[in-house]
C-alpha cells in the first residue's frame, strides 16, 4: 500500500517535471519575437508603439503552449495525487 | 439650479458607494467563511452551498459570487461615468467615458471592420469584466478568472458567436469550407474549430492561475528563508518577516496588474479576430445581392 502511494506521488512529480519541458518552446519563440521587435524599433523608432503592442500580443499567443504545460503540471502536483490515492484506497477496501 | 446640482451629488455618492460596497461585502464574506489554516495553502474556489438539480447538483462557488461582485461594481461604475451627460461637457468623467467609447470604437473598426461596429459594446464589456476580475486579487479576494469554469463560460459564448457568423452563409458553404484545401484534412479542420474555445479559456485561466501559484510558492519560500536567517534570534526578533516585506508586492504588480490587464486585452482581441475572420463577408454580400435580384 505504501509502495503504491509512493509510486503514485513519484510518478505525478516526474510527469509534472516532464510536462514543463514544453517551456523551452515558448522561451525560444518569445526571445525571437522580442529580438526582432528590438531590431524593428532600432530601424524605425517612430513605430515603437505599434511594434510594442503587436509584440505583446504575439508573445501572449506564443505563450499558449507553455501555459498548457503549466496547467497540466499544476494539476499533476496539486490535484491528481489526491484523486489517484482516493481511487487506490477505495479499490483496496473493496478487494 | 443649486438644488439640482446637490441632487446629482447625492446620486454620485450613491453610485460610488455601490461600486465599493460589493467589494467590501466580498471581503467580509471571505473573512467570515475562510477556514483558519496553518501557513499558506493552495486551494481552488471554495463551494459555499449546492443547489440540488435534476441532472447534476449546482454548486455556488466563490468564483461565481466574486464575478457577480465584479458585475455589480462595473454596472455602477458605468452609471457613475455616464449619468448627467450633456452635449456641452461640464463634468470631467464625461470626457473619460467618451474617451473609452472612442478608443473601443476605433479598436473594433481596426480589427473587425465596419460591418461589426455593433460589437464594440460586447467587446468592452468582456474586456472590462475580465480586467476587473483579475484586478480583484489586489483586494485579497479570489479572482474569478483563475477558475476555468468562469473563463470557459465566456469562451463558449464567443464560440457560439463565431459559429453563428460562420453558418450565416448556410451550413453547406460552411461544410465546404471544412474540406479545404483537401478533403483528407477535414477531421483536422474540425478539431481546430473545436479547439478555439478550449484554447481561449485555457490561455486566460492558465496565465492568471500560474501567477497565483507562483506568488504563493514565492511567499512560502521567502517565509522559510526569513525564518532560516532570523530564526535563531530570541523572542520576537525571530518572528520578523524580513524577506516578505516588499518583494511579493513587486511580483504582484507583474502578475496581478500587468498580466491581468494584458490577458483581458488579448481575450478581447482574440474574440474580435475570431468573429470577424470566421465571417465570409464578401460571399454574404454576394448572396444578399442575388436574393434582391
Amino acid at each position: 500500500m505504501e509502495l503504491a502511494i509512493g509510486i503514485i506521488l513519484g510518478c505525478c512529480a516526474l510527469g509534472a517535471g516532464m510536462a514543463m519541458i514544453a517551456g523551452i518552446g515558448p522561451g525560444i519563440g518569445e526571445g525571437n519575437a522580442v529580438a526582432k521587435a528590438c531590431e524593428a524599433i532600432g530601424r524605425q523608432p517612430e513605430s515603437k508603439g505599434a511594434v510594442t503592442s503587436t509584440m505583446l500580443m504575439g508573445c501572449a499567443i506564443a505563450e499558449t503552449t507553455g501555459i498548457y504545460a503549466l496547467v497540466i503540471a499544476i494539476l499533476l502536483i496539486f490535484v491528481a495525487p489526491n484523486i489517484l490515492v482516493d481511487i487506490l484506497v477505495e479499490t483496496m477496501q473493496s478487494l | 439650479m443649486a438644488a439640482i446640482n446637490r441632487k446629482f451629488k447625492v446620486l454620485d455618492a450613491f453610485y460610488i458607494a455601490m461600486m465599493i460596497l460589493p467589494i467590501l461585502c466580498g471581503i467580509v464574506l471571505q473573512v467570515l467563511t475562510k477556514p483558519q489554516s496553518e501557513g499558506i495553502t493552495l486551494t481552488g474556489a471554495r463551494i459555499f452551498f449546492t443547489i440540488p438539480m435534476p441532472i447534476q447538483n449546482f454548486p455556488v462557488t466563490e468564483a461565481q459570487v466574486n464575478s457577480a461582485i465584479v458585475m455589480i461594481s462595473i454596472f455602477f461604475l458605468c452609471l457613475y461615468l455616464t449619468h448627467g451627460m450633456k452635449e456641452h461637457i461640464e463634468l470631467k468623467r464625461q470626457h473619460f467615458a467618451e474617451l473609452i467609447v472612442e478608443k473601443v470604437d476605433a479598436l473594433v473598426k481596426d480589427n473587425m471592420g465596419e460591418y461589426f461596429m455593433g460589437y464594440s459594446a460586447f467587446v468592452i464589456s468582456i474586456l472590462a469584466l475580465s480586467a476587473f476580475s483579475s484586478l480583484l486579487s489586489l483586494f485579497g479576494l479570489f479572482p474569478p478568472t483563475s477558475d476555468v469554469n468562469i473563463v470557459g463560460g465566456w469562451a463558449i459564448l464567443v464560440f457560439f458567436l463565431i459559429m453563428y457568423y460562420k453558418l450565416k452563409c448556410g451550413p453547406l458553404y460552411y461544410l465546404k469550407g471544412l474540406t479545404e484545401p483537401v478533403p483528407l484534412l477535414a477531421p483536422i479542420n474540425l478539431i481546430s474549430e473545436l479547439s478555439t474555445p478550449i484554447s481561449m479559456a485555457f490561455r486566460h485561466y492558465g496565465n492568471v492561475l500560474s501567477g497565483t501559484v507562483i506568488s504563493i510558492l514565492l511567499a512560502t519560500a521567502l517565509g522559510g528563508l526569513s525564518s532560516l536567517v532570523l530564526g535563531s534570534l530570541p523572542g520576537i526578533l525571530g518572528d520578523i518577516p524580513l524577506f516578505q516585506i516588499g518583494i511579493p508586492a513587486v511580483l504582484s504588480i507583474y502578475f496581478d496588474v500587468f498580466s491581468g490587464c494584458l490577458q483581458a486585452f488579448i481575450f478581447a482581441m482574440l474574440t474580435m479576430m475570431n468573429i470577424s475572420s470566421g465571417f465570409p463577408l464578401e460571399e454574404y454580400r454576394k448572396r444578399q445581392l442575388k436574393k434582391k435580384a
